[in-house]
């Protein structure tokens, strides 16, 4: 089922005015920056459909730049966004893109530093609840409820096997999990869902395992 | 876990509890948390939903100034005239489009489900409060009921403007509103279905169509229709009167509906209100684009 609490209908606690446009907007902002890792020093942010048609009567471009500096749905500073990211050197680009989309609500944001890029379509589907459905080409469906890690990985034997080895070994319980390569023997992307929050020891330790390339986590 | 209206109903039923115990049950369970956790974050929202009334009714008004003010228009009015509606009634519409003229403003409000629609659940609870004398508890029980059905409806339709018109927002938040009264005024599991399904039945194709994109025309008065509305079918069920189609095929009505919408009236801001003359020429105002 798409919602499975009763707060993702009773909330969330945020500022206005939509839900979708706004909350929805801040945290997948947000889920962008904590995917990248840091806070980029430039964005290009593609608007479709309903996104592009709206944005600014929803404040949609301030809540996606609010996530994109690490705001929650809540933060009064949302409606400053625009002008803290550029006290702040983060340049901000928006497109209004006509191009076909699955949902009406959908956002893509290319953002990145000197050092990295990264490529992330989101969705925003009511009540602030949003979906990460696309990351640097690989398809994924990440509803952002809990504590997930992204790991990117060759696509080799016994990758999996050693990751949810040291999962198990901390008695990380797995809630939900997919895996996704672009070629056979090529860059893969394990997407991994758990109950517990996973500490950074646990991470450089994943990292550390065979075949990984690299890993972040999205707290919930 | 509750898939549909009739299962939610059911459960309480066979368990001999309010539907806000199957929920506050579920949450615990699929949160693994306790019930004194569940009940305190749901409190929080409470509080959030009642600090919005109370800077509503101090007056606020929106960026654009499209919205704003309203809310205290209705408590004036109420204090030196006699509603026709009567004084709950207008107590719930002032209090759920004070909520809205809040989110309008940007100010810090609860989604219920959406933002757009977050005035029926708390504008009617804090009218309702008025006369039934609630406990506390009672009115953090009231979000678990209104949140319920809600539940079914996300599941098994959609609650946003953009995926399936204004009946999936303020139509959802007035049935879920309506279901919640009757559990608070001694009504049973199966009223609070009735009730949500009548308000439900009268919003069907309710379009969403923003001027200029904007959570302002019409939002905030489609927050007093469905505050209102809310209220007369908790007590039509209340009073015995039962919906003839059953809740859950109301809500799949709602869903193939929705579908059907063009995108032109579901929240892109083109059609409806939004291409009237003085919807093109507010959006034209507030902008300074052609459109």
């Amino acid at each position: 089922m798409k919602y499975n609490s009763v707060f993702d209908i009773i909330g969330p606690v945020m500022v206005g005015p939509s839900s979708s446009h706004t909350a929805g907007a801040a945290r997948i902002g947000k889920a962008a920056r904590n995917l990248f890792g840091r806070q980029p020093a430039w964005a290009k942010i593609h608007l479709y459909e309903s996104f592009a048609k709206t944005y600014r009567g929803h404040g949609t471009d301030f809540a996606l730049v609010g996530g994109l500096l690490g705001m929650e749905t809540n933060d009064p500073q949302i409606s400053k966004s625009l002008q803290l990211a550029k006290e702040q050197g983060l340049e901000i680009e928006f497109i209004e893109d006509s191009a076909a989309v699955d949902h009406p609500n959908t956002v893509r944001m290319i953002i990145g530093d000197d050092k990295e890029q990264q490529e992330l379509m989101g969705i925003s589907i009511g009540g602030g609840k949003v979906e990460i459905t696309e990351l640097n080409g690989f398809e994924l469906r990440l509803s952002g409820n809990h504590p997930a890690i992204l790991i990117m990985h060759n696509d080799r034997f016994g990758a999996i096997a050693s990751v949810t080895r040291i999962l198990a070994k901390y008695e990380l319980n797995i809630g939900h999990m997919e895996v996704n390569r672009k070629d056979v023997g090529k860059e893969a992307l394990m997407v991994i869902e758990v109950d517990q929050n996973i500490e950074d020891s646990i991470l450089q330790e994943l990292q550390a395992a065979d075949h990984i390339i690299s890993i972040a986590k999205i707290v919930s | 876990m509750f898939r549909t209206v009739a299962e939610l109903v059911e459960m309480a039923k066979t368990e001999n509890i309010p539907i806000s115990e199957v929920m506050i049950r579920q949450e615990m369970d699929v949160k693994e948390k306790t019930r004194d956790e569940v009940f305190a974050e749901m409190e929080k929202n409470l509080v959030v939903m009642e600090n919005a009334i109370e800077d509503a009714l101090k007056g606020v008004q929106s960026v654009t100034g499209l919205t704003g003010g309203d809310a205290v228009k209705v408590q004036k009015y109420m204090k030196e005239k006699t509603p026709l509606s009567g004084n709950l009634m207008m107590d719930a519409v002032s209090k759920a489009m004070g909520t809205n003229e809040v989110n309008a403003a940007m100010g810090i409000i609860c989604a219920t489900p959406t933002a757009g629609s977050a005035g029926c659940v708390p504008g009617t609870l804090f009218a309702v409060k008025e006369q039934l004398n609630p406990t506390r508890e009672e009115m953090v029980r009231y979000l678990f009921t209104s949140g319920a059905f809600g539940f079914v409806v996300a599941n098994n339709a959609f609650i946003s403007g953009a995926a399936g018109g204004c009946q999936a927002e303020v139509g959802s938040a007035g049935a879920m509103a309506s279901a919640a009264i009757v559990e608070m005024a001694g009504g049973t599991p199966e009223q609070s279905a009735h009730a949500f399904a009548m308000t439900l039945k009268n919003m069907l194709g309710l379009v969403c169509d923003p001027v200029a994109g904007l959570v302002e025309v019409p939002c905030v008065k489609r927050n007093a229709g469905g505050s209102s509305l809310a209220i007369v079918s908790a007590d039509l069920a209340l009073a015995g009167v039962e919906s003839r189609i059953p809740c859950d095929e109301v809500i799949g009505a709602m869903y193939r509906i929705g579908k059907q919408m063009p995108s032109s009236l579901r929240e892109t801001g083109e059609g409806g209100l939004a291409d009237t003359p003085t919807g093109r020429f507010l959006k034209e105002k507030i902008f300074g684009v052609s459109v």
